[in-house]
């Protein structure tokens, strides 16, 4: 589960040092190594049953190194080893042409545009909402309370009845997907942007007000600047679970397409290696979301003349 | 004092016109094609409940347990009011249950299949959760500890975790349906690779939140690794460590509910859901998750409880 993790540590700290010993990339890089070398165990060990069975049936007698090596190379083992993932994942998404059904970039693209959508609506909400909050008392005694406690309860298993009741009014397709996004990703951003206006000290309010600014202009010359860093930090976790939201929004239509899709049909015809590269699929998009958000915040940051700490 | 007057003259009013409006909603002649004035009286509750829930929400009380017993009342209040309008537009304008049930019909229906949720809660809950947030939540908790006592895997792991914490880690409910079969073990196992990195995460960076001069105060005490592990570090690591049991208390939750998704013996949340879905039926759906909203939310009050318990010390709860 952690062997693409590389991708982001890694780079982080080829940028930030030249002494690799003494930043985290030398651990890191020992501990993925040792996953990747646990992995290889594991699928040798799970898979040899399989295996051993397989060539039982054909009638053909081999030695245990022989075994082994065909443990690397079942069609659909228990768990395929890495460098098989790695295969799968280049010939779906480099070999084949984007515009196949086949390919994973095509069902990524599926999902990575309800995600999107559902992102923006999600972010619109939750600003909105946090504004609202802020300055109408009402809203905060009696709103935010009810804000804070849907997030104890399961929203995801709300998702199945939004796909139906919009898909039985005519809405079919991205809409329903990305409204699970959007339900799902404006919780932290309504948390983190209420602190974060709520973030300048009095001391600088009563500067505004000894300006006689209005209340307008104290949201956008004081309040929404002040807010920024607390609103990144929410859309880092946004945007992450937005992902989440719509390959679980691809679950319950039967899965057309979209990287869910290719979850739930790998797991009824026990495609392992397509899950897999599926599941691969999602983490890099997520990682590349992620990072999309953290390079917006460092070019806001700089653009807003902000010193870095 | 305007807005106390204000609040305490119309919220028995809004109060009273809701009951009203309820009662004449579930009438045979008014359900489903109620009149103009009707809607007019409806709007007109909206309007003056708004005007309540403001006087109320400003309400500047001496006494301290009449100032809490007003902070609590506005939320509530205001979530039933958005019950009861639920409840009067799905009923007054006949929206067809198949599109979206009333509150009503769904507790109706909640209380009729009592044995059924008894049993997904069972399933799910108590077999799937408990057992794979436990696991989870302990194995993290270990590893931490471990992390902790050596840097190297530390400075490892800690990368990882933070990233790992950003994926979409529900992903990997097909393939332990597929290594540990329909049943709940699967749904567990689920639940442990889900809340094991919050927990790992959360409690490093707790154990390194104890300052310099308590160290240095065990220190002189003459006090060994696990003295002060155990007597100043995880003490001072606690709100992080009850701040990620809560965190994982709603993710193992919909950890084993979406999991279910991927295949289950004929009992489970989620299992239910997906298949009442199909099968149009969606005031069980509902009240499935209204079993799971009060699953999740006690689950999370629990928690929230035994940590009010446990870090009495903390300055947010000192009063």
């Amino acid at each position: 589960m952690t062997t693409e993790a590389a991708a982001i540590p890694g780079l982080k700290a080829r940028r930030a040092s030249f002494r690799p010993w003494e930043g985290n990339t030398l651990p890191v890089l020992v501990i993925v190594l040792a996953i990747v070398g646990l992995w290889y165990a594991a699928a040798l060990a799970m898979n040899w049953r399989g295996t051993a069975d397989a060539f039982e049936r054909a009638g053909e007698a081999r030695s245990a190194p022989e075994i082994a090596l065909a443990t690397m190379g079942q069609e659909r083992p228990m768990l395929p080893a890495p460098h098989q993932i790695v295969f799968e994942l280049k010939k779906t998404v480099i070999d084949t042409p984007t515009t196949s059904r086949r390919s994973l970039v095509y069902h990524a693209w599926v999902t990575l545009s309800s995600t999107l959508v559902g992102f923006g609506l999600g972010t619109a909400l939750g600003i909105v909402l946090a504004v609202l909050v802020v300055h109408v008392k009402t809203l905060e005694r009696s709103l935010m309370p009810w804000v804070i406690s849907s997030q104890t309860i399961p929203i995801l298993a709300i998702a199945p009845i939004i796909i139906v009741v919009l898909g039985s009014i005519g809405v079919t397709g991205l809409l329903p997907k990305s409204i699970i996004s959007a339900y799902l990703c404006f919780f932290p951003i309504t948390i983190g942007m209420v602190k974060g206006l709520n973030s300048p000290d009095p001391m600088q309010r009563d500067l505004m007000r000894t300006y006689s600014a209005s209340q307008a202009q104290t949201l956008w010359r004081l309040r929404l600047p002040a807010s920024l860093p607390y609103l990144f930090a929410g859309l880092k976790v946004a945007v992450a679970i937005s992902l989440v939201g719509a390959i679980v929004g691809e679950l319950p239509t039967g899965a057309q397409a979209g990287l869910g899709a290719r979850l739930l049909a790998g797991s009824y015809y026990g495609q392992t290696i397509q899950i897999w590269a599926a599941l691969f699929g999602a983490a890099i998009l997520a990682s590349l979301l992620v990072a999309t958000v953290g390079l917006v915040e460092r070019l806001v940051n700089r653009s807003m003349g902000a010193r870095t700490a | 004092m305007t807005a106390a007057r204000r609040a305490s003259v119309l919220t028995p009013l809004v109060l009273a016109g809701c009951l009203y409006v309820l009662m004449l909603v579930h009438r045979p002649g008014v359900a489903g094609a109620p009149g103009p004035l009707f809607w007019g009286l409806v709007v007109a509750l909206w309007l003056a409940s708004i005007v309540a829930l403001s006087g109320l929400s400003n309400l500047r009380l001496k006494s301290r347990p009449a100032d809490r017993l007003a902070s609590l009342a506005v939320p509530i209040l205001f979530g039933a009011f958005l019950f009861f309008l639920w409840e009067v537009i799905v009923v007054g304008a006949g929206v067809p249950s198949v599109l979206m049930p009333a509150p009503s019909a769904i507790a109706r229906r909640f209380a009729a299949s009592m044995p059924v949720l008894r049993d997904d809660f069972i399933q799910t809950f108590v077999k799937s959760v408990l057992t794979g947030y436990a696991m989870g939540c302990g194995a993290g908790f270990v590893v931490a500890i471990l992390a902790d006592r050596v840097p190297f895997l530390r400075r490892g792991l800690l990368p990882l975790g933070n990233f790992v914490s950003a994926l979409p880690v529900i992903g990997i409910a097909p393939i332990m349906v597929m290594w540990f079969g329909f049943d709940w073990p699967s749904k567990a196992a689920v639940v442990v690779v889900m809340t094991f990195f919050p927990m790992l995460v959360n409690t490093v960076a707790g154990l390194t939140a104890a300052g310099r001069i308590e160290r240095d105060l065990m220190q002189s005490y003459a006090a060994g690794y696990w003295t002060t592990l155990l007597k100043l570090r995880l003490p001072v690591a606690l709100p992080f460590i009850f701040n990620a049991l809560k965190i994982n208390s709603t993710l193992a939750l919909i950890g084993a509910i979406v999991a279910e998704f991927f295949g289950t013996p004929t009992v489970g949340m989620g299992f239910r859901i997906s298949i009442e879905v199909a099968r149009m039926s969606l005031d069980m759906v509902w009240a499935e998750i209204a079993l799971a909203a009060i699953a999740g939310s006690a689950f999370y009050g629990a928690v929230a409880l035994i940590e009010r318990g446990a870090t009495f010390w903390h300055p947010s709860y000192r009063t």
